[in-house]
């Protein structure tokens, strides 16, 4: 056996940063892969995934930060020296060449040592060869015998149909041995039953080649049944790392808990360790560590909420089934329960009307910190009662404590979530932006809208908002409150 | 009633469309059947004469004039096309991966294609004596004429090759990288095979544009007597036309349409190939 160095993580990726035209698509962001683990990054479309793939690839430089493969710096290498490959979404096969010929492409530029030595300058160097033409022979036509595609080397790769040349594809990435098998959403195109036997087909290379597979996709199934290691992004930055069974039981944060599985997620309050309020009932729990009256994010998965009839005092909330769908294995249910709609899952079914009881054990109840529990900015004082922020000037009352701040003060501004009210026409607002994401908090909506001034809004609104809307950010100067920065004194 | 009204206008249909067919190819028919006749004068008081291959045979044999120009046109549409052919492509993939600018400069690119030949022609004529004037050696005539033509086709090949490009996938050139080689290597083993269609369109225009451009090349030529189909035929208008030249045009012509004919035959057998295969898998 050869000398083996074991790097126990194959990829690291430090503090890269990535801006695009003013775009921050990737936040500060680290990540370690082990050798050999099937990792899936996911996220929704926009959340900087593909851009970290494609970094690792090469194709793509980080504005600032380090990517090493197995301990070597390699953020400077250009793509055709890494010792990866990528499978593109849309395939990218060679259209002018045959099958054989796409496989054995990289294959033919590849260089191997000879075995033989030579004395150059005082150093022995290693000689390097080309494959020989048997060798490219026998190594495409194995590939191909991997994918299940062993008599098709001949046949054109306009001929074939999406799912055999997706094949060809992951053949080609194989056949050079990569140390790192990179995955760009390569099941995006594909009907829904053969995306299924793809998956299994990745999972057994995986384990039969024993590489280590980066997979980027937004389809959460698809990452919870195939990974070792899920990485959840949002935003730039790493919400979750975990195995598909961490992040689904136990989210990090109200992003992953919604964007993961079915969840029921509410607002609440840590009353003491091991104890939570919310809908006006206290919960035992079973986390700890939060102070005393902290808010903060509830989730409760639709499996875990039990339902007895009214009156028997089983329950710990009283509630109206709203609906029901037979999901072929299950009943989901829409119980309206203290003014939240409850999505709960169960094999007997809840007439629609009727009253129920919900039970929610301790281990059902996950509670997760606040991402953010205020907008806050940092602006400068500009005149009396002005506050120039965002990009905007604004009136806002600048009296603190009596006090009038001077002009030219650095403060930081802080919104509530309730202090911003969103409006269809984009010239009714302030400050123009798009929204991002929304997630339903049972009595309301928290909206998330990316301004066109690079800044992030929260906003609680009773309204439900489109995904990628256009909309006017207008604030309310009444709840919005300052706080001086003390300059830094030291010289 | 109603079948009568419809077989009408069906006649009506055909009659036009061959009555358009017959404007268009009016002209090239008569040159043809006129390069079979012995007579110097089409239509004079001889009327079509005895056929005969007699001009074909003077073509080769006795008209060096015209043998010379038709040389120097092939000379320059053919050195001219293959310059613009690869600057051209090379243009156009520039152009693709350009990430800013990339719609002024193909406005600027496209400027050319719209002008007024005649400013270009004296644009080159006076870019000569300028470039005279400050001692660079440039002389009009042959080479300054393969220059010319080869700036004024230029824009054409990016228009044929560019939406190609536009068609393509766009990890091509990554996967190229991907898979080991180098960024010239990807250009070439990957994306310029892909653009080799739009290529030969574009090739193909440029030569064409070449063979019948004549201001420029009138303007251009010098005074060493460099003399194109073009040219050598106004020129010789003021006396006596060669009446070889029919026999000539109708060489083009018959090149020009086999030409076609083959480029459609190959096309068609590759889709049907292409057909096949797909109802194979």
């Amino acid at each position: 056996m050869k000398e083996q160095k074991t790097f126990d993580r194959i990829i690291e990726v430090k503090n890269i940063t990535k801006i695009f035209d003013d775009t921050t698509v990737i936040d500060d962001l680290n990540l370690s892969i082990k050798r050999g683990q099937f990792v899936t990054l996911l996220g929704p479309s926009g959340c900087g995934k593909t851009t970290l793939l494609r970094m690792i690839a090469g194709f793509t430089a980080p504005t600032s930060g380090k990517i090493f493969i197995e301990g070597q710096d390699v953020t400077e290498m250009p793509p055709y020296k890494r010792p990866v490959n990528t499978v593109f979404q849309k395939y990218a096969l060679f259209p002018h060449l045959n099958v054989f010929k796409n496989v054995a492409f990289g294959l033919k530029l590849k260089k191997i040592p000879s075995g033989e030595k030579k004395a150059k300058g005082g150093t022995e160097k290693e000689i390097m060869r080309k494959f020989t033409k048997a060798e490219i022979e026998e190594k495409v036509n194995r590939a191909l015998k991997l994918v299940g595609l062993d008599d098709y080397g001949y046949r054109d790769i306009n001929s074939l149909s999406g799912g055999q040349q997706q094949r060809v594809a992951i053949a080609r990435a194989l056949v050079c041995e990569p140390k790192v098998l990179l995955l760009d959403e390569p099941l995006g195109a594909l009907d829904l039953k053969m995306r299924k036997e793809m998956q299994i087909e990745l999972m057994k290379m995986h384990r039969e080649l024993g590489i280590t597979f980066i997979y980027v996709t937004h389809d959460q199934e698809e990452a919870l049944t195939m990974s070792d290691v899920v990485v959840v992004l949002n935003d730039g930055l790493i919400q979750q790392i975990g195995t598909p069974k961490q992040v689904y039981d136990e989210p990090a944060n109200a992003f992953v808990a919604d964007f993961i599985g079915e969840s029921n997620v509410l607002s609440g309050t840590m009353l003491k360790d091991f104890s939570v309020s919310f809908l006006g009932a206290q919960f035992v729990c079973e986390d700890k560590g939060f102070a005393k009256n902290e808010k903060v994010d509830i989730v409760i998965r639709p499996e875990d909420i039990y339902i007895y009839p009214l009156d028997t005092g089983k329950g710990q909330l009283a509630g109206k089934v709203l609906g029901s769908v037979f999901k072929g294995t299950y009943y989901e249910m829409e119980i309206d329960a203290g003014g939240y709609e409850f999505t709960v899952q169960s094999t007997t079914e809840a007439t629609p009307g009727a009253m129920v009881e919900l039970r929610i054990e301790p281990n059902g109840i996950h509670i997760m910190k606040k991402l953010r529990t205020v907008n806050q900015f940092i602006g400068t004082v500009s005149g009396e009662n002005r506050v120039d922020f965002c990009d905007g000037s604004f009136d806002i009352n600048t009296e603190i404590g009596g006090v009038a701040l001077e002009k030219g003060t650095k403060v930081k501004v802080f919104v509530p979530f309730d202090g911003v009210e969103l409006t269809d026409d984009e010239e009714d607002g302030e400050i123009g932006g798009n929204v991002t994401h929304s997630l339903y908090k049972g009595t309301y909506y928290q909206v998330q809208v990316y301004s066109d001034t690079d800044e992030d809004f929260y906003i609680d609104t009773t309204d439900e908002w489109d995904l990628n809307d256009r909309v006017g950010i207008k604030l309310d100067k009444n709840k919005i409150r300052l706080e001086v920065i003390e300059e830094e004194s030291d010289a | 009633m109603r079948s009568t009204k419809n077989k009408l206008l069906l006649c009506f249909k055909w009659a036009f469309l061959i009555v358009v067919l017959a404007c268009i190819y009016l002209p090239i028919l008569l040159i043809i059947v006129y390069s079979f006749s012995g007579e110097p004068n089409i239509g004079g008081v001889n009327g079509f004469g005895p056929f005969t291959f007699a001009l074909y045979k003077k073509l080769f044999t006795n008209s060096p004039r015209l043998m010379d120009a038709t040389k120097n046109t092939l000379i320059i549409g053919v050195s001219s096309a293959l310059i613009a052919t690869f600057v051209g492509t090379l243009t156009s993939v520039g152009l693709y991966y350009l990430r800013k600018g990339k719609k002024a400069v193909n406005f600027v690119s496209e400027i050319t294609v719209i002008n007024a030949d005649i400013v270009t022609a004296v644009g080159f004529f006076l870019l000569s004596i300028f470039l005279t004037r400050i001692g660079l050696p440039v002389e009009k005539g042959m080479g300054w004429l393969i220059v010319a033509h080869a700036v004024i086709t230029t824009p054409y090949v990016i228009l044929t090759v560019s939406p190609r490009l536009h068609q393509l996938n766009p990890n091509l050139y990554e996967a190229g990288l991907d898979l080991g080689a180098g960024p010239m290597r990807s250009l070439f083993t990957v994306i310029v095979p892909q653009l080799i269609g739009g290529m030969i369109s574009g090739f193909a225009l440029a030569f064409t544009l070449s063979l019948d451009d004549f201001v420029v090349t009138n303007l251009n030529k010098g005074t060493n007597g460099v003399e194109t189909i073009t040219t050598f035929v106004y020129a010789s208008l003021r006396r006596s036309l060669d009446p070889a030249i029919r026999a000539l045009s109708t060489i083009i012509f018959v090149i020009v349409l086999v030409a076609l004919i083959i480029f459609n035959i190959v096309k068609n057998r590759k889709l049907y190939r292409q057909q096949k295969q797909q109802n194979f898998r």
